[in-house]
């Protein structure tokens, strides 16, 4: 009898911290905006590795890449520990002959292209599935592209919490306040990824962001 | 001589209409080569969803869509103005603006800003030579 309370109670406990879920941070935006570029930045300063291959041609990232139980720090010492999602960009057209343009051979544009079309599905699929997303965007871009504006309308939607971030801002042509103009309801900070300028601000914006 | 299409699509067309049917309606006339002008606009997962329908239908001929929706109650600031048009919202559904939708292939880039909205487009005579050439 004690066996089988004990066995119960072990079970129990071993649930309650198995399905203890942990907090999914979304990297969202159009293709080429560097979520991949921010998401090994975040990786290299905290786990000394990165995460994916960045690339001018767009639609480097055709699946989901997930590295789990990635833990920053911020200036207070506390903690905050979750699982960095880097999603596709999501587009509303891929044509394989824009690969063509930057010398790739047929086949491997026209399979590019179809890997590019079902990362955006598998993208779209995941919006339900983050707690927090973070959209990149590219600072030297015009923002008020309609992919933004669903990306963001339907984040908005779902109740989850929004971090814009105005990337490449170590580019001449980087404009931050057309970003925040078109997105005045959101907390935009201006970072470059690539150098890692203001990236302690959008660490500390993290923190304020999951409260 | 080559023309172009332009599809004035009332809200009271989709009004009745589930999202399923209302993309499908939607990417039915695009895919004829038509450029859409919608009366209103699709609710946020609908232009999500439109988008994962459009790439689960690009293949060599359909490239994609370019979307865009003008809507000029977004920079209203006035606060009872915007709590006039979500209640009217509500009862009528989302008919404030338009939203164009157009191929890809026709339609090379729409860009807006709050004042304006451009379409570019495609240089066909251009892209029929270059495929004839390959």
């Amino acid at each position: 009898m004690i066996n089988v309370f004990r066995r119960f109670l072990q079970k129990f406990f071993k649930n309650m911290f198995s399905k203890k879920k942990r907090i999914k941070f979304g990297l969202y935006g159009p293709p080429n905006g560097g979520k991949t570029t921010l998401a090994n930045r975040i990786c290299m300063d905290w786990l000394g590795e990165e995460m994916g291959s960045v690339s001018n041609i767009a639609h480097e990232t055709r699946e989901i890449q997930i590295k789990e139980e990635v833990t920053i720090k911020n200036k207070k010492g506390n903690e905050l520990r979750f699982n960095l999602v880097d999603t596709p960009g999501i587009a509303t057209k891929i044509d394989y002959e824009e690969f063509l343009k930057v010398g790739m051979k047929e086949h491997q544009a026209k399979d590019r292209a179809k890997e590019a079309t079902k990362g955006v599905i598998d993208a779209i699929k995941w919006l339900d599935d983050m707690d927090t997303v973070i959209v990149v965007l590219d600072a030297t871009k015009d923002p008020y592209s309609q992919v933004n504006i669903t990306i963001i309308g339907n984040l908005e939607a779902r109740k989850i919490p929004v971090l814009v971030i105005a990337n490449k801002i170590d580019l001449k042509k980087a404009d931050i306040k057309k970003i925040q103009a078109a997105f005045p309801q959101y907390h935009v900070i201006g970072i470059s990824a690539k150098f890692g300028k203001h990236i302690d601000e959008f660490y500390e914006a993290l923190f304020k962001l999951t409260g | 001589m080559d023309s172009l299409t332009l599809q004035f699509v009332p809200y009271a067309e989709i009004e009745g209409l589930s999202s399923v049917k209302r993309i499908q309606k939607l990417l039915k006339i695009v895919k004829h080569n038509k450029i859409i002008l919608l009366e209103g606009r699709l609710r946020s997962h609908e232009e999500a969803e439109l988008i994962r329908r459009t790439m689960e239908e690009i293949d060599e001929k359909f490239k994609g869509i370019e979307l865009s929706v003008v809507n000029p109650e977004s920079v209203d600031t006035d606060f009872f103005r915007k709590l006039r048009v979500l209640f009217v919202n509500m009862l009528l559904g989302n008919r404030s603006g338009f939203t164009i939708i157009g191929p890809a292939t026709i339609i090379k880039e729409i860009k807006q800003d709050p004042g304006k909205i451009q379409l570019f487009m495609q240089d066909l005579q251009k892209k029929v030579r270059s495929r004839r050439k390959r």
